[in-house]
């Protein structure tokens, strides 16, 4: 059903749609709506699940730990700071091989304090193991999330799936979205059987001590079962659009990029906004295009080099830093056309949105405009150079 | 694909950490305990065993040599002695 609503309230519906055993969470903007309403699903009696009230952050990451591994439909959210000091569990729940799943509504990191929307956050747990969606709209981020649980839970997969969406921008945006009937989600996403679980009537140890003799193979199937996600996100999401009528790709989307000859790559809600952009541009005979990378990890390296060989020029926005080094997108974008023949002749890397910074057409203008010129390493947009000074005085 | 990280519970057992062990081993003396069970409480690997005065004995197989047993005896009625080769 068609329904005006929060994008948070709407990532709410659609995790009670998926019937979570266990959620557990600590507040922090722009998070919050999603668990307040949640709680309030529970005690409601709407969802019945058991909402796990915690006095932090690693304690909430480390109930859906302890809830997934005894065989139960785990769900939390977070954002920023609230995510990094998840962190060391995180890692522990991609190494346990736990489908939970968890939305990160993306917020820049302190220090200074900022809680307004880049992708520092989800970005900085690309080597987690997790597996790391982003959603461009509100409707895409509510099916990012049943696509979520049924990857999650596949049984060749068994990792976790953090779904990110831009802070305030899809979290507090409004938007008409189309939330599916219970009886559509219950065909797509059937209950959770664990393959393995922890249970006093059949005990097993998961995560015991693993000497050098070990560890290498348990990483070694991880990384291998990241390259098996690629193979298998395009028969989700085909199966998704049977069930619900829209399509993802589900790794990488582009716009216009059939005959484009420059491209912009980006992820996430500025994706809107470039659209409108190549529309002008396409309306003034311009052949500009973009390609949406919907999932960062695993990173869809050759999906993107396939979109891209066309091109003559690509330029790659990043709203996330790796400080010391080339942006993380740029970064990656760039080793997917080393040692190939056919590739852009420019691949130049922008910095936009840090923190919250409006990214308005002007912005994406300016991109198009030095893509023109000569290759750019983390060209920063929309940079005030008034404020910088050279010392402390 | 996933890596060996589930197993039977109770693997310890199967770990013999007395491999581990250098140099010294505790020696019971059995002549001046007193059956306070400090040593048995202690082990860190559990490898302590006995019931009642000088009845107290360790398990070659699991003990790590690490000497607590001795530190802990009030009645140093416990040695660390040289490996026997």
């Amino acid at each position: 059903m068609k329904e005006f609503v929060e994008g948070s309230h709407a990532v709410a519906e659609i995790v009670r749609l998926c019937k979570p055993g266990v959620i557990s969470a600590y507040p922090i903007t722009p998070q919050t709506h999603i668990v307040e309403d949640l709680a309030q699903f529970v005690s409601d009696g709407k969802l019945a699940a058991q909402a796990v009230n915690v006095e932090s952050e690693h304690s909430a990451a480390s109930v859906v730990l302890g809830a997934s591994a005894t065989g139960v439909r785990s769900y939390t959210a977070t954002s920023s700071q609230g995510l990094f000091y998840m962190f060391e569990v995180l890692f522990n729940i991609s190494g346990l091989r736990l489908p939970v799943v968890m939305t990160c509504a993306a917020r820049a990191v302190s220090a200074p304090i900022n809680i307004w929307n880049d992708h520092q956050d989800a970005v900085s747990l690309r080597d987690s193991g997790w597996i790391q969606l982003h959603a461009e709209d509100i409707q895409e981020a509510v099916d990012l999330h049943l696509i979520a649980y049924k990857l999650a839970e596949n049984k060749s997969v068994m990792l976790p799936v953090m779904v990110c969406m831009d802070g305030f921008i899809l979290t507090h945006g409004i938007e008409t979205v189309d939330i599916p009937e219970q009886a559509q989600v219950d065909s797509f996403l059937p209950p959770y059987v664990a393959p393995y679980k922890l249970d006093p009537a059949a005990p097993i140890t998961m995560g015991p001590l693993v000497d050098p003799d070990y560890y290498m193979e348990t990483r070694y199937a991880m990384q291998e079962t990241h390259k098996q996600v690629l193979e298998l996100i395009p028969g989700i999401t085909a199966e998704f659009a049977k069930t619900f009528g829209r399509q993802y790709n589900g790794l990488v989307e582009g716009y216009h990029i059939e005959d484009a000859e420059r491209v912009i790559v980006a992820i996430g809600s500025v994706c809107g906004t470039v659209k409108e952009v190549i529309d002008e541009f396409r309306a003034k005979g311009k052949k500009i295009g973009l390609l949406k990378v919907s999932c960062l990890r695993p990173f869809p390296a050759q999906q993107i080099y396939d979109a891209l060989k066309g091109a003559a020029k690509v330029a790659v926005i990043d709203r996330a830093l790796s400080i010391g080094s080339t942006a993380p997108l740029a970064s990656e974008v760039k080793a997917a056309f080393f040692g190939k023949k056919k590739a852009p002749s420019v691949i130049s890397s922008f910095v936009v949105g840090l923190g919250g910074r409006d990214i308005t057409k002007d912005s994406i203008r300016e991109v198009v405009k030095l893509l023109n010129g000569r290759e750019r390493n983390g060209e920063f947009i929309d940079l005030k150079p008034e404020l910088l000074k050279e010392s402390y005085e | 694909m996933f890596g060996p990280l589930i197993c039977k519970p109770g693997s310890s057992k199967s770990n013999k950490t007395g491999s581990w062990r250098v140099e010294r081993r505790p020696k019971f003396l059995q002549k001046n305990c007193i059956g306070c069970r400090m040593c048995l409480v202690i082990c860190p690997e559990v490898c302590i065993e006995g019931e009642g005065k000088n009845t107290y004995k360790f398990d070659p197989d699991f003990c790590k040599g690490c000497g607590n047993c001795a530190a802990v005896c009030p009645k140093q009625d416990i040695e660390m002695v040289k490996e026997e080769n």
